[in-house]
């Protein structure tokens, strides 16, 4: 339809309002209160515009365009009216402009400067609170509030943690939470996603105060280095070349603009103290700096005498899901056309290296199929194995926005975790019961007849093998196995199976099994049996753990694949990277993370090159993994801090962090996302990249890569995937891959009309129970996962000091029944044991946890959980059962 | 006017009648838990307990699937919530329009002087809380309040002191 603003013909869709089509059209409508964010509040009354034919002016963020109509939006009359407004709110914002770390970011003060007022004209009482500074992170100032609602709305629809509110009334009206407790005493993320929203300085970020004001900084735009959601950042960068603040653009990338306490906050480590400045080598036991001619020197002399004496294989190689596409691409390519073998891996080996092996059996691709946004138009979802709401809080706020839209919510969780509450139905099952409980859904699913018939028959193939051993999973036998009661399961199963459309969101819940694999094929089986798959609002979804740990994977950082997923026991895809790297590859599948720390210790692999990750911390029964660690007669390990992995090395070379270099990651929806260069790496630390290619040519090879640009044409050229990526396209956004041409728009949805290996397969799953079972001796079962406010092994988010001051040590969360039975009390330090070893952690008495259960997260080094957890093996993914383990726990 | 009976505070202070009382359920008896009962709910148990302690709050935002802060806010909305434990004597101050013309802020200064508290609090040993209220109905006798159930009109700064004093000499 069209319609005139400000004499200029204008086309818009209906639906749009005379906000959206005045900014398409590159005219600014004054507001306050206005946020894409949110439904429109027209609170703030400053975006009144004219449109012929009424007969007062009417709010443009909440007035639905019509065909013809004729929108004036400045004129003498609307520029007084918004005068009186803007005076009347000065009448009661505290006018502290100049020492206001807002200033010139304040929509308040902009509105002031454009219609020219000065001061307030309104002499009298103002309110005057005290400013709240009591949260590491926000910092509140009820005396700037304007009252646009803006934070309240955050909190309330996007965030949905439900802290604010308005409170009193009248003059004294104000923003607060129940009963003016600090933050920190309520349901707060800390996600700042208020902060972000606020058009004053009422809501600020404490991080960053004082350190510079909009002018003083440069906003470089790049991609969270946390987890796999992909939030595209700023960073704030100060006269100093230090990152001062992190914020988001509204409406930019997967994230639109939200943030977590993590993304937002969590940025201290890239300027820390103790980061690596130059290369450590060690003599006589200890290590001691040294030049990066030595080092790498070192490092290419030890690893050729490796290589010539015990052969290729006697070497391995872990890159990094933290690393962008073309350091992992070129780490792969070091180990294999270099160094000259398979052996090379990264820790996705310990999070979704079952995704990978068992959504590629049964779908074709071991991916996400679906994005974050399109999951919002799910009618029905299925949570099973995720935190979302702590591990991955960007997924949750478009699941969360789903549920509020009325989706019904699944959650199958050992423990009654944020998403749980928020739930239809929670199935608190045991843990490792994932598919006894999936197959219970399928039994009631078939047996009511609300499986996708057209679909089975028309894209799926061994149908009939899964609907055999359905049979025997009615769900009284599921209750005896989960501890979920068979109602329940029944009532879930109708709200999945009756769902036109059901999308599926899983984790390490369900991949970090002895038989991981088993139960990523039974949630696809779930999928299949619905239809679920290759639609929109739908799909097996995946949610991966690390920036960058889907791309480390589709550039090949895995033993058994090259760049794409192109099998290294193909031929034709060895012939085609062998010509492309003039290197003869072998024909055999190298070693994993896992087997290769049992080749450590047997004595087979004796050399290992580290890039940016930490197995002392993130591996199963690490003191097995110290160990192999200590056996080797060569460690090198590249990072950006001494780990506990890199204290272990003979040489520490110093790298970047993801603020330091130019790159990309891809995300978990398939997203690839340009990573810019902000500030300069610290000392003399390089970009990983740069390092790898340099040792590449003191160990003969001829690379001459000046960008990481060149990188990714390489990779492009090598990959179908990434074919029509370049560094160029991504300029204006990201791509989700397949992406075969340089005209390709990119696919957010897979499998839509065929499935990447043609036809989709079901798999008949049994229940196994898990490798270690209860007993006598140790009675509780033990589960390890992440929590919100840190990161992994804890190397980024302890150095970030508001984090640590949130959540400073580990715990262990253990039920009130068992705690009352071990005459446990909260906060008392108690010890959790299991057959590998033991720590110390205080305890956290609660009843998240069903009896019998005992969850440790896995951040702390000082209560390492891996001490504790099961090394089994999944025998076709080889990722380890962190996830269930017997253990015993005392006062 | 009606006077407000303040019945007694805490939760364990409630007579111990056959069957024993649960507060909690004597709060939400008759209510269906939809989203309109948070004000009825709210008086309910107001009148029960004396005031709004934030445990009451959060199990009326839990039982009605709202917000603390929500409920909080509406609560603070409206005049007739404290969030304070009533004391054993309860002043209200009136400041309508006629007792504003005539005095009334001096009586609640006085008030506030005299017993340490603003209104809204309640003293520490618990004998006064005060109240400034909008119009208690008798104008005529400007400026007014009442101490519990009685009313003095045409107040004066002194008559007030002589109030207080015979109340804690008695």
């Amino acid at each position: 339809m069209d319609l005139t603003i400000d004499g200029r013909r204008v086309t818009a869709d209906p639906g749009n309002t005379i906000m959206d089509v005045a900014r398409t059209a590159g005219i600014d409508i004054p507001s306050l209160c206005q946020d894409d964010r949110l439904q429109p509040f027209a609170a703030c009354r400053l975006c009144l515009v004219e449109v012929d034919g009424t007969r007062a002016p009417v709010v443009a963020c909440d007035t639905v365009v019509a065909d013809g109509m004729v929108v004036c939006t400045e004129t003498d009359d609307l520029a007084e009216q918004r005068r009186v407004l803007l005076d009347l709110l000065l009448s009661d914002h505290k006018p502290d402009c100049l020492v206001c770390d807002q200033s010139g970011d304040c929509r308040l003060q902009t509105l002031c400067y454009r219609y020219g007022v000065s001061a307030t004209s309104y002499a009298g009482e103002m309110r005057d609170y005290p400013v709240r500074s009591d949260t590491p992170f926000i910092v509140y100032d009820p005396s700037k509030c304007i009252l646009c609602g803006r934070c309240v709305g955050i909190c309330e629809d996007v965030q949905q943690c439900n802290v604010l509110d308005f409170a009193e009334r009248g003059f004294i009206s104000h923003i607060t939470t129940s009963f003016g407790r600090s933050m920190v005493e309520t349901s707060c993320e800390m996600c700042g996603n208020c902060v972000s929203s606020c058009p004053t300085g009422a809501l600020q970020d404490k991080v960053g105060q004082s350190l510079g004001r909009t002018w003083d900084v440069r906003r470089v735009e790049t991609v969270c280095p946390y987890c796999g959601c992909g939030c595209n950042i700023r960073l704030h960068v100060d006269g100093h070349g230090r990152v001062v603040q992190v914020s988001a653009e509204i409406g930019k990338g997967p994230n639109e603009g939200n943030l977590c306490v993590k993304g937002r906050y969590g940025f201290q480590f890239i300027n820390h103290p103790d980061r690596l400045t130059q290369p450590l080598v060690r003599r006589d036991g200890e290590l001691v700096p040294a030049s990066w001619d030595e080092a790498l020197d070192v490092v290419a002399q030890r690893l050729t005498a490796i290589k010539a004496e015990h052969g290729a294989d006697a070497l391995a190689g872990f890159a990094s899901a933290r690393c962008t596409n073309e350091e992992n691409y070129l780490f792969q390519k070091f180990m294999r056309a270099v160094v000259g073998t398979h052996n090379v891996d990264h820790c996705a080996r310990l999070c979704h290296a079952s995704t990978v092996t068992g959504l590629a059996q049964s779908l074709g691709s071991g991916a996400m199929t679906n994005s974050f946004a399109d999951l919002e138009t799910a009618q029905a979802i299925l949570i099973i194995g995720s935190n979302t709401s702590e591990a991955h809080p960007i997924a949750a706020i478009h699941l969360k926005k789903a549920v509020r839209d009325g989706a019904t919510l699944i959650v199958a969780d050992p423990r009654q975790i944020d998403m749980a509450r928020r739930a239809d139905y929670h199935l608190q099952i045991k843990p490792g019961t994932n598919v006894a409980i999936l197959n219970g859904l399928m039994h009631v699913i078939l047996a009511e007849g609300l499986h996708d018939k057209v679909f089975i028959d028309a894209r799926t193939e061994e149908f009939d093998k899964l609907a055999t051993v359905l049979a025997k999973y009615t769900p009284e036998l599921v209750e005896e196995i989960t501890g979920v009661p068979a109602g329940q399961i029944r009532a879930a199963a109708r709200a999945f199976g009756s769902a036109e459309r059901a999308a599926i969101v899983y984790s390490m819940g369900i991949t970090q099994h002895s038989h991981g694999t088993e139960h990523v094929l039974a949630v696809s089986n779930l999928a299949l049996l619905t239809g679920n798959v290759g639609k929109p609002g739908a799909g097996v979804n995946p949610l991966r753990g690390q920036n960058n740990v889907q791309g480390a994977c589709d550039v090949g950082a895995l033993p058994d694949v090259f760049t794409g997923y192109q099998p290294v026991t193909d031929a034709a895809a060895r012939a085609k990277f062998e010509q492309a790297w003039g290197a003869e590859l072998g024909s055999a599948v190298g070693l994993t993370v896992t087997e290769a720390m049992d080749a450590m210790l047997a004595g087979r692999v004796k050399g290992l090159f580290v890039m940016g990750e930490n197995p002392m911390l993130s591996d199963p029964d690490i003191s097995h993994v110290e160990q192999a660690l200590k056996g080797l007669e060569f460690l090198v390990v590249q990072d950006i801090f001494l780990s506990e992995t890199a204290a272990l090395a003979d040489v520490v070379l110093p790298a970047s962090s993801f603020a330091e270099k130019d790159g990309t990651f891809t995300n978990t929806e398939r997203k690839v996302q340009l990573v810019r260069k902000a500030i300069d790496p610290p000392g003399e630390a390089r970009a990983d990249w740069r390092i790898i290619s340099d040792l590449a040519g003191r160990m003969g090879a001829t690379w001459s890569y000046g960008h990481p640009r060149e990188i990714m044409t390489e990779l492009a050229a090598l990959t179908p995937q990434y074919g029509g990526i370049s560094f160029a396209r991504l300029e204006s956004g990201g791509l989700c891959w397949p992406c075969p041409a340089a005209d390709h728009p990119g696919t957010s949805i897979l499998h839509i009309g065929k499935f990447t290996r043609g036809k989709g397969k079901f798999f008949a799953i049994d229940y196994q129970a898990p490798a270690e079972q209860t007993d006598d001796e140790f009675p509780l079962t033990l589960t390890t996962g992440r929590m919100l406010e840190h990161y992994h092994t804890g190397t980024m988010t302890r150095r970030s000091d508001g984090l640590n001051e949130l959540v400073p040590t580990g715990f262990a969360e253990i039920s009130p029944a068992d705690a009352q039975r071990l005459g446990i009390v909260d906060y008392a330090e108690i010890t959790v044991a299991t057959r590998r070893g033991s720590i110390s952690v205080p305890a956290n008495v609660t009843d998240r946890v069903k009896p019998g259960v005992v969850f440790v997260p896995f951040h702390f080094w000082e209560s390492p959980a891996n001490r504790l957890t099961n090394p089994a093996r999944d025998p076709q993914a080889n990722i380890p059962e962190f996830k269930v383990c017997a253990c015993r726990v005392s006062a | 006017m009606a006077a407000v009976t303040r019945p007694q505070p805490e939760l364990d202070d409630l007579p111990a009648s056959s069957p024993p009382i649960d507060p909690w359920a004597q709060i939400v008896q008759g209510f269906d838990g939809n989203r309109s009962d948070l004000v009825p709910v709210l008086q309910r148990a107001q009148s029960l307990l004396g005031y709004l302690p934030p445990d009451a709050v959060r199990r009326v935002a839990r039982w009605l699937r709202l917000s603390e802060s929500e409920v909080f806010g509406v609560a603070t909305f409206y005049a007739q919530f404290r969030f304070t434990p009533p004391g054993r004597h309860h002043v209200r101050i009136c400041l309508g329009t006629a007792c504003h013309v005539k005095g009334g802020v001096q009586m609640l200064e006085t008030i506030q002087r005299r017993l340490g508290v603003g209104a809204g609090e309640t003293t520490a040993d618990g004998e006064y809380d005060v109240e400034r209220v909008a119009c208690l109905g008798c104008c005529a006798l400007a400026p007014v309040l009442t101490l519990d159930e009685a009313i003095h009109g045409q107040m004066s700064v002194l008559k007030l002191q002589g109030i207080l004093d015979a109340e804690a000499s008695a």
